[in-house]
Parts: structure tokens; sequence; C-alpha cells
């Protein structure tokens, strides 16, 4: 069973001038989906259009039941907390505290009243705590998030789209601000949660040692075709030519 | 190994065409003086004697009435200071939400803004002499027309400077609340308050502080306070009262002036 159908999606920021280029995906499973290409091959696009932060100029992307592509208002928010999303810069609210990052995560499910007192519930706090333990941040839900290094930022952010109890999680370049020791225990981090919730993963990577050591499934990308979907032992010298282009930096 | 190499290069710091600019520029500032002072028709006479009559008003302001501090000028000098309290407290309720509607990040929708700025610029632009005028005859003399007043021309500089803060914001945070399902009264509460509270705290103090200025004046129209025994003692010639006036006003705002600078420095 897949839970996310991407049919014939196309993106076009300036007319004539498509970054996507009729893409078909589908995503299941609870394993980690690595999407790998040069740098303006439209992967962060692709990413963003599933969750709309980004509009497509066509197609169609299904997730339970619906066609994201075509929701607005409330529907699109309803959507949008069933999807997680871990980003590069981690994206925090950098002067709250870690506890009220991790709530952020559950904003779809409060009102705005609630939020402004921060009345979460019960449940939400206790699985707050027992992810931040999970993560090794126990200590560290009082402290502002502006105050914790990167890779604990990083994990903040996993925690936040773990707390929407999502049935999807995409991640853009979680890695690429990390060294690379932090980088592995982000992917592993990443990797574990997803099994532990049942929840596949979307994610946008530069560094394709780290996309074949933890994806069951890498999709390889240029000019905003797909031009590779397989698995990761199948991504040869000639493929990563293809994704990439050139040779010289292939050399050993 | 051309010639070129041995000439001294040329290094113009401006073309003909800029020198001839500056130099118009000059000439227009030099007849704007030259026209300004024709029109406002300087009396040299008037000139002529004004030592003297600084010299004959400092002698009528010596010795200070201090005896007219309690019960006179103190209960105006508090009035005052409430006067300027309430207006920024009210003005910060009132430019705030139209700070938040004029930011083009938390307020996507460009009419919106367009109308929010229009109010900003149109309630700074009329005076606060202006507006207590108006509440005056709205509501009669006294502190509720001084306090309206300011607040109401409070509004267009808390709502810009505010709005400046929130269009500062990080948009990263709020791209992450968005993309968790937020509404965007939640990513105002949870992504731009707290990215912009430190702008509001800065921005309350400097208003209040400017608005303890305003509300001394507000009296010479009425609208109560300090100013009120002010323009009262000038329209009966007390200049002895006048100078407890003015020194009781510098003092308060040198005070007033040392104080937001410490909380500014401890909390901000």
């Amino acid at each position: 069973m897949s839970s996310l159908s991407i049919r014939k999606l196309a993106k076009e920021y300036v007319p004539g001038k498509p970054v996507l280029r009729d893409i078909s995906l589908d995503i299941g499973g609870t394993g980690i989906t690595a999407i790998i290409g040069p740098s303006g091959t439209g992967k962060s696009t692709l990413i963003r259009c599933i969750n709309r932060l980004i509009d497509p100029t066509s197609g169609e992307i299904l997730f339970e039941g619906k066609d994201l592509a075509k929701l607005a208002g409330g529907e699109l928010r309803a959507a949008r907390r069933r999807i997680g999303m871990v980003f590069q810069e981690y994206n925090l609210v950098e002067r709250l505290t870690v506890m009220e990052n991790l709530l952020s995560g559950r904003l779809g499910y409060v009102s705005a009243w609630q939020a402004f007192r921060r009345k979460f519930s019960d449940a939400d706090i206790q699985r707050a705590f027992s992810l931040l333990q999970r993560v090794g941040l126990a200590d560290f839900a009082n402290r502002r998030a502006d105050e914790l290094s990167g890779g604990q930022r990083q994990r903040v952010g996993i925690c936040r789209a773990v707390m929407q109890s999502p049935g999807l999680l995409l991640a853009d370049e979680p890695t690429s601000s990390l060294d690379p020791k932090t980088s592995v225990e982000i992917m592993e981090l990443m990797r574990d949660l997803a099994r532990e919730n049942n929840v596949p993963v979307v994610i946008n990577i530069h560094q394709v040692q780290l996309a074949q050591r933890f994806a069951e499934r890498i999709i390889g990308m240029s000019g905003g075709h797909v031009v590779y979907d397989g698995a990761p032992d199948g991504l040869t010298q000639e493929i990563l030519q293809k994704i990439y282009g050139g040779e010289d930096w292939l050399a050993t | 190994m051309t010639s070129a190499t041995t000439e001294l290069n040329q290094w113009i710091r401006f073309t003909p065409a800029q020198r001839l600019a500056r130099f118009a520029v000059y000439l227009g500032m030099v007849a704007a003086v030259v026209w300004a002072l024709k029109t406002i028709e300087i009396i040299p006479e008037f000139l002529y004697d004004a030592p003297e009559q600084v010299l004959d008003m400092g002698s009528r302001m010596w010795p200070i009435d201090w005896a007219n501090f309690w019960p006179g000028v103190w209960p105006a000098l508090i009035e005052t200071l409430h006067i300027a309290a309430m207006a920024t407290i009210l003005g910060l309720c009132m430019g705030v939400p139209v700070g938040f509607l004029a930011a083009r990040n938390a307020t996507p929708f460009p009419w919106v803004n367009h109308i929010a700025r229009f109010i900003l610029v149109a309630t700074r632009s009329i005076s606060t002499l202006l507006w207590a005028l108006f509440f005056v005859a709205m509501f009669g003399p006294g502190p509720l027309a001084g306090a309206l007043a300011i607040a109401f021309h409070s509004i267009g500089f808390i709502g810009k400077m505010f709005s400046e803060g929130v269009e500062e914001s990080n948009k990263r945070s709020i791209e992450a609340l968005q993309a968790a399902g937020a509404t965007r009264m939640q990513l105002i509460v949870m992504g731009f308050w707290p990215q912009v509270k430190p702008t509001f705290w800065s921005v309350a103090l400097f208003r209040w502080d400017i608005n303890v200025r305003e509300s001394a004046i507000l009296g010479l129209v009425g609208a109560g306070g300090i100013g009120v025994a002010l323009n009262a003692a000038i329209d009966l010639l007390q200049w002895d009262r006048v100078a407890l006036i003015l020194i009781t006003i510098f003092v308060v705002v040198i005070l007033i002036e040392m104080m937001v600078m410490w909380i500014r420095k401890r909390v901000i």
C-alpha cells in the first residue's frame, strides 16, 4: 500500500520553464526514500509541492484519500498536520523553548487561543517528554532553542515533526548544515523514528553515501525528471553520471 | 612594454556632469535660505532688543515660585504622567494589530496592507495638538481628550516600527509552523509574536518616553496635565510660576530618559 501517490506533477515558476516535468511516484512502506540530484534540479521544489509550501502548476498528489494539489484553507491545514517536515536550517522558533517548539507540532490540533495560553493536552506534553527522552534531550525541555547546537536543534526539529503524528515525513536536506558525524546520527534517528512510528520518509539529500547507507530506495533526479528509481546498490557509476553529469568528479 | 605603463593614470572624482549637478544643488539650497529669510520678515528692532527682553523675563522669573509646587504643580504633573501611560497603553492596543495587518508576511493580502499602511500614515501625520483639538471638541477639555489625542497620534509610530519588526522576522520558522498546519492566527501567536517581543518592548518604552513629553504641552489646548498649569501661569503673567513648571518638566523628562535607558540596558 502506498501512502503517497504523485501523478504527472509539474511546476513552472516562470511559464515555459518547467522545474519539475511530469513526475509520477508512489511512496509507501516505512523506510527512507532518498531523492538525490544536482542543485537546482527541483528536489526541494518536489518536496515542498507535496505539503503545498509551493503550489504545483499541474498534476495530482494523492495522500490519505485526498488530492493535496486541490486543497485550500482548512482542508489543506488538516492535510498538512498529517505531514511532518524537517528542514535544512532546522526552522525552529529560536526564541521559544525546546518544549514550546515540540508542542508547535500540535498546532493543527488546537485553537490559536489555546496555543497562546500554551494549553496543550496532557497526552501531547507526555509525548513531548518521551520524545525528548528518546533523542537524548530530556534535560533541555526548558532551554531556549537558540542555546542549542546544530545537531541538537535538528533533533528538536525532527521531534516537532514526529509530534504531529504524521502519516508521512518529509525532510529537505536535513544534514546539509551538519558535520559528517552528526549527519550520520541524524539519519539514524530519522530511520529509527520512522520505523518506530510506522511512517514513510522522503528525504532530499546531497551526500550520496549517506543516501545509499540509510535509504531503502533512491530516486535520482536530473533536469526536472526522475532518471533513476531503485535500490541503493543499483547506483552504478553510469547512473551517477546520468544524474549529476560529467565524470571527473567520480574518478577515485 | 607599452608606453601606457609609464603614463600617470588620471583619477577624477566627479564627471563634469556630476560637478554641474552638485553645483546646482548648492545653488538651490542658498536660494531657498534667501527666499525663506525674505518671507519671514524679520523686524530688526525686535532682534536688537532681544537680549534686553531675555534679561527682563529672567528677572521676572526669579525668584522661582517653589511654594507653588505643592499643591499646585504636583497634581498636574501626576496627571501628565497618567495621560502618557494611558495613551501609550491605548496606542499599543491599537497600533500593534494595525502593525500586524501592515506587515506583508503576517498578512499576505496586499489590499489589507495598503489600508493598514494608510491608517499608520494618516494617524501619524495629524499632529498631537490637532488630535487634541478634535477630542477636546468631542469630549470637552480634560485629561481624557489628552490621552486619546496622544494615543491616536502614537498609532502610526508604534504600528510602523512594529510592522517593520514583524517583516524582519525569520521566515523559515514561519514556514515550519505552516507545514505543521497552523492557522494564520497561530502563526502570529507562536511564530511572529515570540520573534517581535523585544521590538514590542523597545517600541513601548520609546513611545512612552515621547508621550510624556507630548502630554506636557497638550494642556496648551486644554487637554489636561501640566500644560494647563503652564498656560494659566503664562496668561496671568506669573513668570516665577512659569519657571517652576518649566524646571519641573525638564527634570521629569531627564529622569524618564534615564529610567528608560536603564530598563533598556537591563531588560532588552
